[in-house]
């Protein structure tokens, strides 16, 4: 591919990818399932059972009528014990229904593959299948498939990149199940009026490019975009960009650009979901890590607490100093691992201290590798400097809205700043103070 | 809830990159231009060395202590100062001048302005520039290399004067070899550019600020040489004088040069067009320490008028 335009910057990680030969395994059923009713970007769910309702594998538990959610099934049969607040995810206080399961696993009658045959039908089901973006932002996908009036996508972005050390969950889709991931690029590009589809996937990954190139090959709509191995190349905008020379400008969405962007493990769940209509209830998670005596990939029932998880993949060694849920540079980190695994986890690992420690700052030295390295051409030090001063009006001049919190600036700080993290709380900042901040500007 | 475990915004892993890494590479990287200094100048030169380099980390050491504030030490940025001090004295200087200058360097214009990254000139440079005017005659009183140090050195002209007041001139080959008279470190043009290597492939800075810096230099004499346009000789006053020294070692310094890649490039060309004039058109053979001392002054502006466009933003034009 001859490229026109200068790939936006990135930084070198090591891989750390040690479960990408680990078939996907099955984690049994726990003995206490806890489902967030908040598992995606958008409105929280409303419950709609109650305490000692019986409920079974499927069955909707938590939906609202607002535009941006998607509802939530029961993973398991069984009973619910209870439905209270609780820690959750992102460190919010949410509401959970917890379950007890039996040992049937009984299924809903009546669960079959929807009717489409049309683009309403086909975005109905996509909301009835409970999908959201599964590669970690968890944006529901019928309100990304649907893009507003006047905005029509011409290009299908899959996104297999997987530019985060030590998850493979990904890439064991790719090599697990290609003709699913294809056929449903197909449904997709079918329903929704979308011209072609490329596939953006890093070159570390030969084997599954090779299974993909070969599944895609009669159909010429779709392509395959080797990318460089490079972080933040799976970032929605620098994978745009990379693959397209398209740019999604500040504060606009991927469709404003013309393109679609689903995540690979999300495209090939609809199409399972189009095929049997079984609805979102298991996950397949990459478990690895210093203390994880057997990482693996596994598939999880969703609401399964990360220590049953653990358990699964032989317990733990030592004591961790941060467990997350995704990868290092941009993955949340557990107050505990009574917390479930949620749709959007593809990820848990353990970090010890010498991984995941928290290091002490030094001065900024300007050295500028924070710059150098930042996918969106921002200072980061410039806006870092701004938030330790508190010199809120010199913010706007450093478009920090722009950054999409990577991470890269403080990986690569010499002087261990934390450069993303004050960098969020400038644009928390921004958010709260829009107006003024303009004022002082002018 | 059971275990607690530390919570904190991501990214959860880092680099292992240190200031301390990055000042080691400098130091390494002037390690041929010292022991050029010490083949050239006999051990005198390590004597000035180690004294430059000792008496900048004390001074750091004792000041962040007065100020109640960590010790810096560790990250071997007083060590750099004091051997990129070392390295534009001439051999002959008083050692008490020498510690002077390490105090002017460390204490006066680093730590008072906030240590490491906020000084807003080049410790090493300004010092330099202090001394050149308290103690004149000790500052430019050259001799020639080989000779020693002792009482019966017989001072020579450096390269530069010798251009300007019309005496012999060194021949290309010792001036790239560094076998002429000048400052410790400024003298041998082959083993500046092999520290220039090692930082490039260590990535501790990029080519644009030297080369920039060095290229406008030379264009400009050359073209307004000294006996018409077109008459100037370029490779001469690129092997000659501290601009090797000072374009490698000196403008690169993180803390008082921009950050932007723009911001760079406008600052090299500034630092080589302000050469250029001092070496030609003023009183002062030599011209580079004033020139990039200059533009020091001019980076907080710089830095402000290079910020990028973001991949977002609007370009203009």
């Amino acid at each position: 591919m001859i490229r026109r335009f200068k790939p936006v910057p990135g930084i070198h990680l090591a891989d750390r990818k040690g479960t990408e030969g680990c078939r996907t395994e099955t984690v049994p059923i726990p003995g206490q399932i806890l489902i967030p009713m908040v598992q995606h970007i958008g409105a929280a769910c409303v419950p709609t059972v109650k305490k000692g309702d019986a409920v079974l594998a499927g069955q909707v538990i938590g939906d609202s009528d607002a535009y941006v959610c998607a509802p939530i099934h029961a993973s398991v049969s069984g009973v619910v014990t209870a439905v209270e607040s609780m820690l959750c995810f992102g460190n919010r206080q949410v509401q959970t229904v917890i379950i007890r399961p039996d040992a049937d696993q009984r299924l809903l009658p009546g669960l079959s593959p929807p009717v489409v045959d049309s683009r309403e039908s086909f975005l109905k089901a996509v909301r009835a299948s409970g999908l959201t973006g599964l590669g970690g932002a968890g944006f529901p996908a019928h309100v990304k498939l649907n893009p507003p009036k006047g905005v029509q996508p011409d290009l299908l972005v899959i996104n297999a990149a997987e530019c985060e050390p030590f998850i493979t969950s990904d890439y064991r889709e790719c090599m697990e199940h290609p003709a699913r991931i294809v056929a449903g690029i197909q449904s997709v590009l079918k329903w929704t009026g979308v011209d072609k589809a490329i596939i953006g996937i890093e070159d570390n990954k030969p084997e599954a490019i090779a299974l993909l190139r070969e599944h895609a090959r009669d159909d010429d709509r779709i392509t395959l975009g080797v990318l460089k191995s490079q972080y933040p190349q799976g970032a929605e905008r620098v994978l745009i960009h990379t693959l397209t020379g398209r740019r999604v400008k500040t504060g606009k969405l991927p469709a404003d650009a013309g393109c679609l962007v689903m995540n690979v493990t999300s495209v090939s769940f609809l199409q399972s979901y189009l095929d049997t209509g079984m609805p979102l209830m298991k996950k397949r998670v990459t478990v690895d890590g210093p203390f994880v005596k057997k990482p693996g990939n596994m598939e999880v029932f969703i609401g399964t607490p990360l220590s049953d998880v653990f358990a699964a993949c032989g317990g733990l060694t030592g004591q961790p100093e941060k467990i997350l849920m995704g990868g290092p540079m941009m993955g949340v980190s557990m107050h505990s691992a009574d917390v479930p695994v949620i749709k959007n986890t593809n990820a848990l690992l353990v970090l010890d201290r010498q991984l995941g420690g928290m290091p002490a700052e030094s001065a900024c030295i300007r050295c500028g590798r924070c710059a150098r390295g930042c996918p969106m051409g921002l200072q980061p030090l410039d806006i870092n400097r701004a938030v330790v001063n508190r010199a809120w009006e010199e913010l706007p001049s450093y478009q920090a809205m722009d950054c999409i919190e990577c991470g890269s600036c403080s990986y690569v700080c010499p002087a261990n700043r934390y450069l993303v993290q004050s960098i969020r709380l400038a644009k928390d900042h921004i958010r709260r103070h829009p107006v003024k901040a303009e004022v002082k500007k002018a | 809830m059971s275990i607690q475990y530390t919570v904190a915004s991501s990214p959860h892993i880092r680099e292992g990159a240190t200031t301390r890494r990055i000042m080691g590479d400098v130091l390494i990287a002037l390690l041929p231009a010292t022991a050029a200094s010490v083949w050239f100048f006999g051990l005198r030169a390590l004597l000035l060395v180690v004294v430059c380099v000792l008496t900048a980390v004390g001074w750091e050491w004792a000041s962040r202590r007065l100020m109640k504030r960590p010790d810096t030490i560790g990250d071997l940025s007083a060590a750099v100062t004091g051997l990129l001090l070392a390295l534009n004295l001439p051999v002959t200087i008083p050692l008490w001048i020498a510690v002077v200058g390490t105090f002017t360097a460390i204490v006066a214009i680093k730590q008072l302005f906030g240590g490491i990254g906020q000084n807003f000139m080049n410790p090493a440079l300004g010092a330099r520039a202090i001394l050149v005017v308290a103690y004149g005659q000790a500052m430019t009183t050259w001799v020639a290399p080989g000779a020693g140090a002792g009482v019966d050195a017989i001072s020579i002209a450096t390269p530069l004067m010798a251009l300007r007041e019309g005496g012999d001139l060194p021949s290309y080959l010792d001036l790239f070899i560094g076998h002429v008279g000048g400052s410790l470190g400024e003298t041998s043009a082959l083993a500046i550019l092999l520290g220039f290597v090692w930082l490039l492939a260590r990535r501790v800075i990029s080519w644009e600020i030297p080369v920039l810096f060095c290229g406008t230099t030379v264009l400009l004499v050359w073209f307004l040489g000294t006996d018409g346009l077109f008459t100037g000789d370029p490779l001469f006053h690129l092997l000659s004088g501290g601009l090797l020294l000072g374009a490698v070692f000196m403008a690169t310094d993180y803390s008082t040069s921009p950050v932007s890649r723009r911001g760079k490039w406008i600052f090299a060309v500034g630092c080589g067009l302000l050469t250029a004039v001092f070496r030609l058109f003023t009183s002062m053979p030599e011209g580079v320490s004033f020139a990039i001392i200059l533009m020091n002054s001019l980076t907080p502006l710089l830095d402000r008028m290079t910020i990028p466009v973001s991949f977002g933003g609007e370009r203009n034009g």
